[in-house]
């Protein structure tokens, strides 16, 4: 069975060039029957009656007793609401099935579907991390995932009749599984859940459309607020969607943007099915927007923010901004209308509109002859722009001393005015980290030229919904108008409690990128009278947004699914720990959510770091369009659909996806409850596999492409009410050292803690965002991400010199983690078993094992199909360590270098099963061989490696070598880690780190890559073996580069330990 | 026709007053000074004279008033921008007449009045610095929060930032604007602060040209059509070096104009008109 990702390419090529040959794909034959199955399901997504024949397509691929247990298994979690959760289950279904049918889409039809494929894939696996794709998914691919949803009901509704034929389809389902990690997640479906759906009803939502006209648009009772979303903008033909958002107002009559990863229903609360459409991101140059319609619909939200005097203006202005109004909606003064200030007087231009004020109107109305509407819309917006609060949105807070003042956000910053007065601005650039906690609202500053430390400022919020809806604003304008590419998920290491939310769509980056390859004639439009507008104002709750109300409408809840926030939570820790490298030291970073003053001796690194960001941006950003433009030519039939999916620029988006992808976090996320079985069957998997590898030689054992932080993840993950089998609970002791046990104890807590929040959260989306007390977000390694992101190999200092604390952190922690792994899963084991009764675990089990035969064989096919087995594991588990950190770019880099052919898919599946770490409840270690590898900070590196290995021991020793040519400039760079990979077997424990570190000199980049090699176990270990394998192999992976520097730190421990 | 914030330093107008006598015992002065009433009045009569001949501006002379020893420095008395002119409400409580004469005039001139009737409000149109872009607001002895406030509220079009001044009678004692996007600072501490202060509150970016005298900072900037860039500035009697940094300016006309008794009772270039663009906006 070829690999997901091969099969992946294949197919995309096909279907550009000829979308209707699904049948001549690659893949099996059993393939093509789900294929043919899916594709109906995608088409019929809008007709029921076809729906229902579909939804048993898809059904059939889930085996009954795989559902059964699916069932089971979100039971525990979310007794309280089982069935809210399968919507979700079904639709990742309905995803995986459409992704693996990669013909699928151009045999419907929608050519889009090629580009929608990664996409979705991306959404299924992280929900929400890339909402690039996400929220700019053309609406078919919502139209999948209806019919995926309904599909199930229907099923149900029919007769079982077809169970034979159903029957079948679930053993190719399952085989399909086998082949393909993604697949599993289908496989576990609920059916129970399947059955409760049973009656699934279509809502009709009422939009208000900026015009103020509503626009009623049915949708299913479970879609995502993408789906309405998407629809809305089909109806009003708007491509350049990214500016825009659906509102709507929750319990306390605030208006919250809807999330377009949610299910509409579970955002909405009550049953009012009322949304308003409304721009999110204000364009600061209006001009550079690429379609008139798309100026003309952001002219009405500013016509309706000037008329409601939400967006201040003198009365010039009001008179100016009025007449090109006018001149929009009427064309030409004319001279022979009877009483034109009648009419004039019926509009609303300002909030104290009087006589003297439509005379002016006029008066400068009949000074725009000649002028087309969109001349005129185009003056509108030029004069709007200007103004000062254009963009910015209130928010109502205290400062330290109780004082009054509001908080604006907007595409530069935050800022601070008490009245109408400025009293304050904190530009994005000088923002470390943004967190709330309770109604609390901080900000940490990078410290000026003068002082020395940074400070944190923070403001009290009325309450915690406002305080947190201001954070997601600020995450979210900070992403739209200051990354290049919205930050990737984070996975889950250490787990932390708190929002996961990042902004998932577009950047202003991204969607400038992609309208720039808009190829439609100008769509025409009709530009409606104003006096819609202010029939609207004066009466209708939806259109008008108070000040208050906008206020809180900026507050989007772009929040990722409930299931979801585990991950990002963890997220949120990890970027915190990046940060701290960046900023502050180590021990800081890790103190979660609580900002504190904190004095960073790297504080100086901080700010370098920032400049050069600024270049790499640029930089980076002129790279992107080009390649923009070459690729432009070859997927011009693609452009409506490039245009609305993945992330603008081709080449680099797409390393972007893969990596994204392959994150298992990713994966995690969209599995949610599949997932935990999955996982627990890749633990198994892995485990086989480590075993193998461990018999071998000591030093052979970097060879083994086992990703700690994967498993962590994973296992982490696998937390949720899910099951894990309680098979690999069990040998929980592993051989190393107290430290690292504390920090399975911790990890095995938090997953505890994550749960329980978890179960809170599903219980009720209200619950979710109470339970969220606290979140940061830290824009700056956020920015450096983005920058980083591009396969710029080259300019990494940033990353590196982040990276200097990071490195301590890292190394402290690889080896806990890996220890780490399997208590968490026993943990989650416990857990599961508490709420699982056993004769679910026996069936999970079984399917356990199954996809544990899946997961080898996927890998091995990966392995095959990579070009560079060695690397291309290490980098993939890379990439989630790196990410994590916030850097995702060398990840990204190597990635696309290395492995062309490496599909996110693949990577995906070897990551997930590879993660094993075989503990064995053997005694712990009585020998530590350290072997390093390094440049220049080996020594450094070899002290802490001996501390943060509290091994008891009686004889050490140290080996040093190092090139001549190692010079002094090599002064402790900063490094990043690129992977941690722990191995153990009964008697030995390896644990190899690797960071890559690139400087900048004089144009020239250096890579410095350090590898550091800790093998524990009570074997005798032949250190000058393992020393000479060590320095093989790095001379094998880099045989472009040299060995500068070997450590051999020999740490012997004669006296018995504690068992 | 111009659009929203177009024509920075574009004026047609100047409003200016005379010197009365009580100035030389009666004007405000931060230190004690003898101020030699004649020499001011020539001194003033230059100033008016290069507004009028020599960059052509329509110049409203008021007359003196006695009772006002320091109505020649107009410009605390009002703020104008665009067609809107916000009347002050000067900090000194002796200086608070002084408004009623200006707003006959900018009446005269059509322009929108907009008055500060709120008795906790103080603004000196010295503490104002526009940019064209937005305002600084000074919060000094003359000025206060509320003053401020008026002002963001009579310009709401516009971003109005304040900024502590510490040392020094007003914002523009020490820094002025000297071009678009430009800004004059003074070398001394204070006044660098400020400039950190603005710029870091600021969402544009404002090129500074800093001159070793603070006092030197106050100059005038004007975009006249047919002359362009026009910088009045002091004499190299007063701040010689401050004077070699304004001849860097290559783009610039440049007229020195003398300010020397002035500058006794804290009267900087600034101090001494109102300038008006009566076809700016629109």
């Amino acid at each position: 069975m070829t690999t997901e990702a091969g099969t992946e390419t294949e197919v995309k090529e096909k279907s550009e060039e000829s979308a209707a040959q699904p049948d001549q794909s690659e893949k099996a034959t059993e393939e093509n029957q789900e294929v043919a199955s899916a594709e109906n399901v995608a088409t019929e997504g809008e007709e029921k009656k076809e729906k229902d024949k579909e939804g048993k397509g898809i059904s059939r691929f889930l085996p009954p007793w795989l559902k059964k247990q699916k069932s089971q298994s979100q039971v525990p979690g979310k007794e309280t609401s089982p069935t809210k959760e399968a919507p979700r289950t079904q639709e990742a279904v309905a995803k995986v099935t459409e992704e693996e049918e990669g013909p699928a889409p151009a045999v419907n039809g929608h050519p889009e579907e090629v580009e929608e494929k990664e996409e979705v894939k991306l959404e299924q696996k992280r929900e929400s991390p890339s909402k690039a794709s996400a929220d700019t998914q053309p609406a078919k691919e919502e139209k999948v995932e209806e019919s995926a949803e309904k599909a199930p009901e229907e099923a149900k509704s029919t007769a079982e009749g077809e169970g034979a034929e159903e029957e079948k389809k679930e053993q190719k389902g399952e085989v399909e599984g086998e082949g393909e990690g993604e697949t599993l997640t289908s496989i576990f479906q609920s059916p129970l859940r399947l059955v409760r759906k049973a009656k699934m009803k279509l809502v009709v939502c009422h939009v208000t459309l900026l015009d103020g006209t509503e626009f009623p648009c049915e949708v299913e009772k479970r879609a995502k607020g993408q789906y309405l979303f998407f629809k809305v903008c089909e109806h009003l033909n708007l491509l350049e969607k990214d500016y825009f958002g659906l509102t709507y107002k929750d319990n306390h009559e605030q208006r919250c943007w809807l999330d377009p990863t949610k299910e509409i229903k579970r955002q909405i609360r009550s049953n009012n099915w009322q949304f308003a459409f409304n721009v999110k991101f204000y364009p600061p140059d209006p001009s550079l927007l690429t379609e008139d319609i798309t100026r003309y619909l952001l002219c009405l939200q500013l016509r309706e923010d000037v008329a409601s005097g939400r967006l201040p203006c003198s009365f010039v202005t009001h008179a100016l901004l009025g007449s090109y109004t006018l001149q929009a909606e009427l064309g030409d003064y004319e001279p022979e209308q009877p009483r034109p200030l009648d009419y004039i007087s019926q509009l609303t231009f300002a909030p104290n509109q009087n006589k003297e004020m439509e005379e002016k109107i006029l008066e400068l109305y009949m000074s725009h002859r000649g002028m087309t509407p969109a001349q005129a819309d185009s003056q509108f917006l030029e004069n709007a722009k200007k103004l000062s609060m254009y963009g910015v949105d209130l928010h109502h807070a205290k400062d330290s001393e109780g004082v009054d003042i509001m908080l604006g956000v907007c595409a530069n910053g935050l800022l601070v005015y008490k009245d109408r007065l400025r009293i304050n601005r904190f530009a994005w650039p000088k923002i470390l980290k943004i967190s709330y906690k309770r109604n609390n609202f901080y900000i940490k500053i990078r410290p000026g030229e003068a002082e020395q430390f940074e400070s944190t400022v923070g403001f009290k919020l009325p309450n915690h919904r406002s305080a947190k809806r201001l954070w997601k604003v600020c995450v979210e304008n900070h992403s739209f108008f200051r990354l290049n590419t919205p930050e990737p998920p984070t996975k889950a290491r250490f787990l932390t409690l708190g929002s996961k939310f990042r902004y998932s769509g577009r950047t202003q980056t991204q969607t400038r990128q992609a309208s720039s390859l808009i190829d439609r004639p100008a769509p025409t439009f009709e530009r409606t009278s104003s006096k819609r507008i202010s029939r609207s104002l004066d009466g209708a709750p939806v259109i008008s947004i108070t000040e208050a109300g906008r206020d809180l409408a900026s507050s989007a809840e772009n929040g990722r699914e409930p299931n979801l926030e585990l991950p990002s939570d963890s997220k949120v820790q990890e970027v915190e720990l990046s940060l701290g490298d960046v900023e502050a030291t180590p021990t800081q970073s890790h103190g979660p959510t609580e900002p504190v003053l904190s004095q960073s001796p790297l504080r100086v690194h901080g700010d370098n770091i920032y400049v050069r960001h600024s270049n790499l941006m640029l930089e980076d950003h002129d790279k992107t369009q080009e390649e923009v433009l070459k690729h432009q030519a070859s997927i011009s039939q693609l452009k409506r659909s490039f245009m609305e999916a993945p992330p603008p620029s081709p080449p680099q988006p797409n390393q972007w996806e893969k990596r994204l992808t392959s994150s298992p976090a990713t994966t995690l996320r969209i599995q949610q409850q599949q997932q935990q079985v999955v996982s627990v069957a890749q633990t198994e998997a892995a485990a086989a596999d480590n075993t193998n590898s461990d018999t071998k030689e000591p030093g052979k054992t970097t060879e083994v492409e086992i990703e700690e932080t994967v498993v962590i993840q994973e296992v982490s993950k696998a937390t949720k009410p899910g099951h894990v089998t309680v098979t690999m609970a069990p040998p929980v002791t592993p051989p190393v050292q107290q430290e690292v046990r504390e920090q399975e104890v911790k990890a095995a807590e938090e997953a505890v803690a994550l749960e329980e929040a978890k179960a809170g959260k599903q219980e009720s989306i209200s619950s979710e965002s109470e339970s969220e007390e606290e979140a940061e977000y830290h824009p700056n390694v956020a920015a450096s991400i983005s920058h980083t992101q591009i396969p710029e190999e080259k300019e990494e200092e940033i990353e590196e010199e982040k990276r200097e604390e990071d490195m301590k952190v890292e190394n402290s922690y690889s080896t806990p983690d890996a220890a780490s792994l399997p208590t968490v899963a026993s943990q989650s084991a416990e857990a599961a078993a508490a709420e699982a009764e056993e004769s679910r675990r026996e069936e999970e089990r079984g399917k356990k094992e199954r996809a544990e035969e899946e997961e080898r064989a996927e890998e091995r096919e990966t392995e095959e199909s990579t070009e560079d087995p060695m690397v291309t594991p290490d980098e993939t588990p890379n990439g989630h360590t790196l990410s994590e950190e916030g850097t995702a770019a060398l990840v990204a880099l190597a990635e696309e270098e290395k492995e062309p052919k490496m599909n996110g898919e693949t990577s995906l599946a070897e990551a997930e099963p590879r993660p094993q770490v075989i503990c064995c409840s053997e005694p712990p270690v009585v020998k530590t061989e350290m072997v390093t590898i390094s440049d220049t900070f080996a020594a450094q590196k070899t002290e802490i490696a001996t501390k943060e290995v509290p091994i008891v021991h009686t004889e050490t020793k140290t080996i040093t070598y190092e090139a001549a040519q190692l010079d002094g400039s090599a002064d402790g760079e900063p490094g990043v880690l690129m992977t941690a990979q722990t191995i153990t077997s009964e008697s030995l424990c390896t644990t190899t780190t690797t960071h890559i570190t690139k400087t900048l000199k004089g144009g020239l980049s250096e890579t410095r890559i350090e590898k550091r090699i800790v093998i524990t176990g009570d074997a005798d270990i032949d250190h000058d073996q393992a020393l000479a394998q060590a320095i093989k192999e790095a001379k094998e992976q880099h045989p472009d580069m040299s060995v500068t520097r070997v450590v051999v730190h020999k740490e012997t421990e004669l006296a018995e330990e504690e068992d | 026709m111009a659009g929203l914030m177009a024509g920075f330093g574009n004026f047609t107008h100047a409003v200016v007053r005379g010197i009365p006598v009580s100035l030389a015992k009666e004007a405000l002065r931060g230190k004690e000074s003898e101020v030699d009433v004649a020499k001011a009045r020539r001194e003033h009569e230059a100033y008016v004279e290069v507004l009028r001949m020599r960059l052509g501006l329509e110049v409203v002379e008021l007359p003196a008033d006695e009772s006002l020893p320091d109505c020649v420095f107009v410009e605390d008395a009002a703020v104008v921008c665009g067609d809107t002119a916000l009347i002050t409400r000067p900090g000194a409580e002796s200086r608070r007449k002084e408004t009623e004469a200006m707003k006959c005039a900018l009446k005269e001139l059509d322009l929108n009045i907009v008055e500060m009737t709120d008795e906790t409000a103080t603004l000196d149109g010295g503490d104002v610095l526009f940019t064209g872009r937005e305002f600084f607001v000074g919060l000094s002895k003359r000025t206060n929060q509320r003053g401020a406030e008026i002002l963001a509220d009579a310009f709401k079009d516009y971003a109005v930032s304040t900024v502590p001044v510490l040392e020094g009678l007003h914002l523009k004692s020490f820094c002025s604007m000297g071009g678009p996007g430009l800004i004059v600072i003074g070398s001394s501490e204070p006044a660098q602060k400020a400039l950190k202060t603005m710029q870091q509150m600021s969402d544009h970016r404002y090129d500074k040209l800093t001159v070793p005298d603070d006092l030197a900072a106050n100059c005038i900037y004007m975009n006249l059509p047919n002359k362009g860039h026009v910088l009045l500035h002091c004499t190299a009697d007063e701040f010689p070096e401050s004077v070699k940094v304004f001849e860097k300016l290559k783009d610039h006309m440049l007229i020195p104009v003398s300010n020397m008794e002035k500058v006794k009772v804290d009267g900087a270039l600034t101090c001494c008109s109102v300038l008006i663009n009566k076809k700016a906006n629109i």
